[in-house]
């Protein structure tokens, strides 16, 4: 049994996380099909799917939506419905406010709300004017001084018109028989557009005509004015057109004299999750991809591979569960059954580490970037980073702690990095400043491997505090091999933060012309060199010795959370692309946390549970 | 003697000092860095960096509160250099700790080097216009023309420090006439006195457009994105003190003021301080991409020609982001745009000593590799060894 266990334990773990590609929802109608329909929105393409998914995380802080009758729908589902009902649309709670004041701009209470903080549309728009108006007070503030009210404020404001902009991307949400009125159109359309002409030119017309496609035409206007996504592939790759919004390529019907079949395919695709026809919806579809097929396979390879990167969810829920549970199978090692336990959760670490670099590989396929491009692609980086080493140190130590280190920071990497993906889309557009392949993958992944190897170094003590403290399990050979183990993740931290930073300011020189320019975010990295760079002097000096050496480990913690994220809340200098605001509490309070471990490791050596083992 | 002289090395060569200068760096670096928001960026390397003490301002009195960036880091390289040469004993096994440590000295003299050499200008160039100088950010300069040749300036450029302190008449011997300042002003906007509504105030100078102006001082700013406009009153005067009248001159007047004297065309302007160069880049396109369907920028690029005086060089260049031009040891790269889309804004900048960080970066890094490298050779040996 106990020898059987790991593998047991790996192949439960492969299973647990393949599952999301076994859960189909109850459907008739082809929503995965629905899901990779290729669009461009933030400047690249992607699939509908990620449209759904970002959009709800964005507007919600989750994917799952409970409409009022309680039904559960799929991102996608919640998508059709935004397009192509959106009166329902509107009744559903996917509004997340918070701050009291924004709700009182609109006179709720969070028990208005589901989860006491979701809103629907509805209950907003008699207030919208009055939030319009707020919204322009508050924009009228410098970013970095406003106040959270006014970032709200903001917020909200944004994501009802990302809202809005969404229901007029595929058609007009006006609750008109759009299919019947462009077929309409499309028949008629040489009349008219004749009929137009003769009532402008003041000849005898077909009024009745020339009313039609004068309103149809302002249908369109609205639709190109308000709708965001492109959605219209150009015709050909070559002839230098480009992606086009519906209303816009429905304009473009009266010049070019034809009814565009994107545009046809997509009110026919309104038309039948309307009235709810599941086999005429998934007809129009099968044919729709046919011809996307046939017209741009290359897009379509991305989008596909994209929708089922997102179906995996690897960065999720069941990643984060292998990695809490190698935890505690690390941990209870200590206390029973060393060898079977700690194989077990060398393999959950091995298995999510593994799930996790395909995962960044996807992107980086994706993107065609180097592995960090934003804030949250380096905490996807850093936790992989650090669980790597972990899996090096537990390879050679074998004693449970590089798993238990392991759990440890890929929870944390993996919870931090799904906060940060509430802002949007993760898989964003390279800024021009920061577009450079070269310096991405040297100067960012250095500097960003020399970040995990410092917190790694950081919760390797942490261990070592919880364990002489709070267990009598750290006897001496312990505390001498954890104590070689965070020396030696220090040294490579400070080589890779030492280089990292270095090859920054080289960056900078060859993009700029100048090495150093005192930025925030350069000085926290420099910050992260000298402090390492103090922790080894110390060591060499003589200065501290083991249980010292661990507080300084641990105050590296908050050294590395200062640059990673603080420098970049002051909201100055060029490295200020990724701010954030409600982090903030969160940084202060883990700051606060690790001053406390500190103070731990400080007591005195006989209150430590571990004093008879250590001697 | 000789024991104080032992325990003064002893300080100076121990790694406690070390540790405790590095420490003070730390909480040296991380004040600046949070006074960056108040300060900007600029003014907190004067502030903090390029200073012996951190000063703080007590009732009016400049009090040294902190050890500054000179301090510290000289501090540092003292202790460096004498923990080096008085422990020096070459081993193979210390080859790597001496390199990183010799390639933190030229960091560190290279950063010392860069701060008294750097020098930054700005290069404003609309579509088409042609300019062979580029402009400082932070300084002025009160430029004196003499513009009776119709194809030569003669010019004298008075620096603004100059300005500042009313103490003599500023003589030239270019100059027919010697120059005093009446009042001056760091940060002024001026405005026409009758928009002003206040036209009964007597005016600031009786010659040129100084007559119809009012100087309105302003705070000093010190946010990165925004400069100090400087205005003066200047009188000029001739031999034996006779005043020629008196002028108000700012940043803010464009077009320079004329008059004649002494048989010659004057101009006047205050301006940004000028570098001219033998050698002019005419903007022939400044292009600003979008990734579609956005407004997130892509891509600034600028399509200049570069034409030398002596004729050597005459060719076009592209210059975007993370693609400067280096020409004549500055180099220009892509800082901003203007305008619509039509002016472009160089950053031209000047470091001699740019080259010493990439062979500190190469000794750090290959002695760091080294150091640690041999650490773990002799714990993986170690561990074989008692398995």
């Amino acid at each position: 049994m106990k020898r059987l266990l790991p593998l047991l334990v790996l192949l439960l773990g492969a299973v647990y996380l393949a599952s999301p590609f076994f859960r189909t929802p109850k459907s008739d109608f082809d929503l995965a099909g629905f899901g990779r329909i290729p669009v461009v929105a933030n400047g690249r393409t992607k699939p509908l799917d990620s449209v759904a998914r970002n959009t709800l995380l964005l507007l919600q802080g989750r994917q799952r939506l409970v409409t009022p009758e309680g039904a559960s729908l799929t991102p996608n589902q919640w998508l059709l419905d935004v397009f192509f009902r959106p009166q329902l649309a509107d009744t559903y709670k996917h509004f997340e406010i918070v701050h009291p004041g924004v709700l009182d701009v609109f006179g709720l209470a969070p028990e208005d709300g589901a989860g006491n903080k979701r809103f629907a549309y509805l209950q907003l728009v008699p207030k919208l004017e009055e939030l319009d108006r707020q919204a322009g007070l508050a924009a009228g503030v410098e970013a970095p001084v406003r106040t959270a009210y006014q970032r709200a404020v903001l917020n909200l404001r944004d994501h009802v018109i990302l809202y809005q902009q969404l229901k007029h991307s595929l058609v007009m949400p006006d609750g008109s028989d759009f299919l019947g009125d462009l077929l309409r159109l499309q028949d008629n359309l040489g009349a008219s557009i004749e009929a137009v002409r003769n009532r402008e030119a003041g000849k005898p017309a077909d009024t009745q005509l020339a009313t039609f496609a004068m309103e149809m035409g302002s249908k369109f206007l609205r639709m190109e004015q308000i709708g965001n996504l492109l959605v219209v592939p150009p015709a050909s790759a070559s002839a230098g057109s480009q992606w086009e919004k519906a209303g816009q390529t429905l304009l473009g019907t009266f010049q070019h004299r034809v009814v565009n079949v994107h545009t046809l395919t997509f009110a026919g695709l309104q038309h039948t999750w309307k009235n709810q026809q599941p086999e005429q919806f998934n007809t129009l579809l099968s044919k729709h991809r046919a011809e996307w097929e046939r017209a741009h396979p290359a897009i379509l390879k991305k989008t596909d591979t994209e929708t089922r990167f997102n179906q995996a969810s690897i960065f999720g829920r069941n990643t984060i569960t292998l990695y809490v549970l190698a935890f505690l199978l690390a941990a209870l090692s200590w206390l029973k059954w060393p060898e079977a336990l700690q194989r077990s959760a060398y393999y959950l670490i091995l298995l999510a580490w593994v799930a996790t670099t395909a995962g960044i590989i996807t992107r980086m396929w994706l993107e065609g970037r180097p592995p960090v491009t934003n804030l949250y692609s380096s905490a996807l980086f850093v936790g992989w980073g650090s669980v790597g080493l972990c899996l090096i140190l537990e390879r050679i130590f074998r004693n449970g702690i590089g798993s238990v280190a392991a759990g440890l920071t890929g929870f944390c990497t993996l919870l931090i990095a799904h906060h940060l993906s509430l802002s949007g889309d993760t898989l964003e557009m390279m800024r021009a400043v920061l577009d450079s392949n070269f310096w991405l993958a040297t100067h960012v992944v250095v500097i960003t491997i020399g970040y995990a190897a410092t917190y790694l170094a950081g919760f390797l003590a942490i261990i070592y505090v919880f364990r002489g403290v709070f267990t009598r399990s750290l006897d001496k050979a312990t505390a001498d091999s954890l104590g070689r183990m965070v020396y030696g993740i220090i040294c490579f931290a400070t080589l890779f933060s030492l280089v990292g930073t270095i090859l920054g300011g080289i960056w900078a020189d060859q993009s700029w012309g100048r090495f150093w320019g005192w930025d925030p975010k350069e000085n926290g990295a420099l910050i992260i060199v000298i402090w390492n760079a103090i922790v080894l002097h110390a060591r060499w000096g003589g200065i501290a010795r083991t249980r010292g050496i661990m507080a300084m480990a641990i105050f590296g913690n908050i050294v590395t959370s200062w640059s990673w994220f603080g420098t970049n809340m002051l909201g100055v200098g060029l490295h200020s692309y990724g701010f954030m605001d409600q982090a903030f509490v969160a940084l202060v309070a883990f700051g606060a946390s690790q001053l406390a471990l500190i103070a731990l490791a400080y007591l005195p050596k006989e209150r430590w549970r571990s004093v008879t083992a250590l001697k | 003697m000789r024991d104080l002289w032992d325990s003064f090395v002893q300080f100076f060569t121990s790694l406690r000092v070390t540790v405790v200068l590095l420490a003070l760096s730390i909480i040296l670096i991380f004040a600046a860095t949070l006074d960056q928001v108040n300060l900007g960026i600029w003014a907190v390397q004067e502030k903090y960096f390029r200073t012996f003490f951190v000063f703080w301002n007590v009732k009016g009195f400049p009090v040294p509160v902190f050890p500054g960036g000179y301090f510290i880091g000289g501090l540092l390289l003292i202790n460096l250099v004498a923990s080096h040469v008085y422990h020096f004993r070459f081993a193979w096994k210390k080859s790597g700790i001496l390199l990183t440590h010799a390639g933190l000295i030229l960091l560190l003299v290279g950063e010392l080097l860069t701060g008294l050499w750097q020098e930054e200008y700005q290069l404003r160039l609309d579509q088409g216009q042609t300019r062979n100088y580029s402009e400082s950010f932070r300084s002025n300069e009160l430029a004196v023309i003499d513009a009776t040749d119709p194809d030569w300036d003669q010019v004298v450029a008075i620096p603004e420090e100059r300005l500042q302190d009313r103490g003599e008449p500023v003589q030239h011997e270019r100059l027919p006439f010697r120059i005093a300042v009446r009042a001056y002003y760091p940060n002024a906007a001026v405005q026409s006195r009758e928009e002003l509504g206040n036209p009964s105030a007597p005016p600031p100078a009786n010659r040129d457009i100084g007559a119809r102006l009012a100087i309105i001082p302003l705070p000093i700013t010190y946010k990165p994105n925004e400069r100090n406009l400087p205005a003066a009153v200047i009188e000029l005067l001739g031999p034996s003190n006779v005043s020629l009248g008196t002028w108000v001159v700012s940043t803010m007047i464009v077009q320079p003021q004329t008059f004649d004297y002494a048989g010659r065309t004057w101009r006047l302007a205050m301006r940004f301080e000028r570098a001219y160069k033998p050698y002019s880049l005419t903007l022939l396109k400044f292009s600003h991409d979008r990734y579609i369907g956005t407004e997130i920028p892509k891509n600034f690029a600028s399509k200049v020609r570069l034409h030398s005086e002596d004729g050597s060089t005459d060719r076009e260049v592209l210059i975007y982001m993370n693609n400067p031009l280096r020409y004549d040891g500055l180099t220009f790269y892509q800082a901003g745009f203007d305008n619509n889309d039509t002016t472009t804004v160089l950053q031209v900048v000047k470091n001699p000593s740019w080259i010493l960080p990439y062979l500190a970066c190469i000794m750090m890094g290959l002695g760091l590799v080294i150091q640690f490298g041999l650490h773990l050779f002799a714990f993986v040996a170690k561990r074989r060894h008692a398995a």
